[in-house]
């Protein structure tokens, strides 16, 4: 898919929205961004850098946890969701797969994968179909259909996590930290499995990762965050090539690799937002 | 065969029915636990209010009589019609469907995410308000409550046994009933948490609510579903204690005996909590009967308490209880 501009289809639009949780912390400040229709878009940043509650206030799952959208508005096909339950937003398309996995320990794997499909009317035949499919893009989780989501490896829980949130069939999936605690070849394999689910599927990804080098490699599109603002976007390969990206995210500059301690300092000059 | 030994059997029979109503009580327990993660202390007082209800609907009775002729001055007490056993029952279970739905609404949703010592403490207080609520709904006097189960002797087991050892058992059919009755609450309760989508949800729901969410499960249909069924569950147990022993407010006590119930069956499993059940019936009862008169009796006030206090030294989760899995 060639680089996606703003002339396209957008998704997802995301408009100046604030956060705040608890009525007193402001984490988000103003974010702005649009995820086209067919797309990889990344949310990169660092930690706290707001990447999570940028989802979290796109699938609606911020009100369990004491936050709320103040300002801005938040429009999925041109429509406010705001005020929908996460539930009324799995039946439009829109589903998250959380930071952290989040799998149901006790259940099995294939138990958590049909939960995916809690939100729809289908028949079982259906279902069954659409496990199969989950199956096909993950053979692992098919071995392991029997055992306790809790007992699998962290790769298979990532897998169980996508899966379910695939029995939704969903239109866009917000991927939250899918590289959160995996081994390097692990992470390229989820990547490719997300990029073929795009492809073949046409699933919508906004998805939040702080491994910038991975995600910038499989998305269009990339927002970065810093202390709750957009702090620069532009198309992945554009940030890929940015000179500021490099050092502060990629940890490369043109004087090849520096010392650790001279990143640091430089970086205390040279903020975005200091 | 030796008298004691026979004497013993018939201990160890009475002992297991006992321990079927301790288990439906626990049962309660089990259901709010494994799906919300609050310890529901109100449960007992639940089983006391639904029994209350029944007989009130049964009888005919005004509800907040007294509060209404206090303030009108009025004397009025009945409707003066009887509703059907079997109608009150399902009267009844509405009610208990509309209290969970108000529980919910009006305490449990405010308090998602909340340290589960606050969930407790909400549900002491719904205790003691569902408690006083009963009273002055119904009336505080010990009520008699008789749907038709069939009490008394049960003459066939009493002839058998007879026959073989020469000494009728004395098996009570109410105790026969519950049993039967237990156990097809148990077997529902667990093919619907296995195998039906709403089982599934509930089970998920017991495991991450944040994930529940996320895959569109809605926290509080689920919650008010399974207050709704610990609701029925409370309903039959109300039914089999107060048919044994009249609704009283001391029904609500109860629940105390559910705590060493749980505590050996664990708390997260249905079968857990009927097992346990039986073991602290049966064990309290032949303690009684064993050891009971070397040391002057009425050790069943302490016993149950002592075994689950071994239990948490030796085997906190209780036997059937889940495991935390916990990945190193």
């Amino acid at each position: 898919m060639a680089d996606v501009t703003e002339t396209q289809d957008n998704l997802l639009e995301v408009n100046n929205i604030e956060v705040i949780y608890n009525h007193v912390i402001l984490v988000l400040k103003g974010v702005s961004l649009n995820v086209p229709k067919g797309g990889i878009t990344a949310l990169l940043g660092g930690n706290g850098a707001g990447k999570t509650t940028t989802l979290k206030a796109i699938s609606n799952l911020l009100k369990s946890e004491r936050g709320e959208v103040t300002k801005g508005s938040i429009l999925y096909r041109g429509e406010r969701i705001q005020d929908l339950v996460p539930s009324d937003l799995v039946k439009k398309g829109v589903i998250q797969v959380m930071e952290g996995r989040h799998c149901f320990e006790h259940l099995t794997v294939e138990e958590n994968l049909l939960t995916g499909a809690y939100t729809r009317g289908s028949s079982r035949g259906e279902i069954e179909a659409d496990l199969n499919k989950v199956y096909d893009y993950f053979p692992r989780l098919k071995e392991r259909r029997r055992s306790q989501a809790g007992y699998t490896s962290g790769g298979e829980q990532q897998m169980v996590a996508i899966g379910r949130a695939l029995m939704s069939r969903p239109e866009t999936i917000l991927l939250d930290e899918p590289s959160m605690g995996l081994a390097p070849q692990l992470v390229e394999e989820i990547f490719q499995i997300v990029k073929s689910l795009n492809e073949r599927e046409g699933a919508t990804f906004l998805l939040a990762e702080q491994n910038t080098n991975v995600a910038l490699r499989f998305a269009q599109y990339g927002y970065i965050l810093e202390s709750g603002r957009v702090v620069m976007d532009g198309p992945a390969k554009e940030l890929r090539e940015n000179p500021d990206v490099k050092e502060f995210y990629l940890g490369m500059s043109d004087d090849g690799r520096k010392s650790f301690r001279d990143v640091r300092s430089y970086r205390r000059r040279k903020r975005w937002l200091s | 065969m030796p008298e004691q030994l026979v004497f013993a059997m018939e201990v160890f029979l009475n002992g297991l029915m006992a321990g079927v109503l301790y288990a439906l009580v626990a049962l309660g327990f089990v259901l709010i636990y494994k799906a919300s993660g609050i310890f529901n202390y109100a449960q007992g007082v639940m089983a006391l209010f639904a029994a209350l209800t029944l007989v009130g609907i049964m009888e005919g009775q005004v509800p907040f009589a007294h509060l209404i002729n206090a303030m009108f001055g009025t004397e009025i007490h009945h409707f003066g019609w009887h509703v059907p056993a079997l109608l009150a029952i399902l009267l009844t279970m509405v009610v208990m469907v509309g209290l969970a739905w108000l529980v919910n609404t009006i305490i449990f949703k405010h308090l998602v995410n909340q340290e589960p010592i606050i969930l407790f403490m909400a549900t002491i207080g719904l205790a003691y308000f569902l408690e006083g609520f009963g009273d002055i709904m119904w009336g505080a006097d010990i009520k008699k409550l008789d749907v038709g189960l069939p009490q008394g002797i049960n003459e066939a087991i009493d002839e058998v046994t007879y026959g073989i050892f020469d000494y009728g058992f004395f098996i009570d059919n109410l105790d026969i009933v519950a049993t039967v009755v237990a156990a097809a609450l148990v077997f529902t309760l667990i093919i619907f948490a296995q195998y039906t989508k709403q089982g599934r949800a509930m089970r998920a729901v017991a495991d991450d609510h944040q994930a529940a969410l996320s895959v569109g499960i809605s926290l509080n249909f689920i919650w008010v579903m399974v207050w709704s069924l610990a609701g029925f569950v409370a309903l039959v147990a109300g039914i089999m204690w107060g048919t044994k022993s009249g609704v009283q407010f001391s029904l609500s006590l109860i629940a105390l005996k559910a705590l060493p119930v749980l505590m050996l069956g664990g708390f997260t499993s249905i079968p857990g909590a009927i097992v346990g059940g039986l073991i602290i019936g049966v064990g309290e009862k032949l303690f009684e009967f064993a050891i009971g008169p070397m040391v002057g009796g009425a050790t069943e006030n302490w016993f149950a308490y002592v075994l689950a206090l071994v239990f948490l030294v030796f085997r906190p989760q209780g036997l059937f209880g889940e495991k935390i899995i916990e990945r190193v």
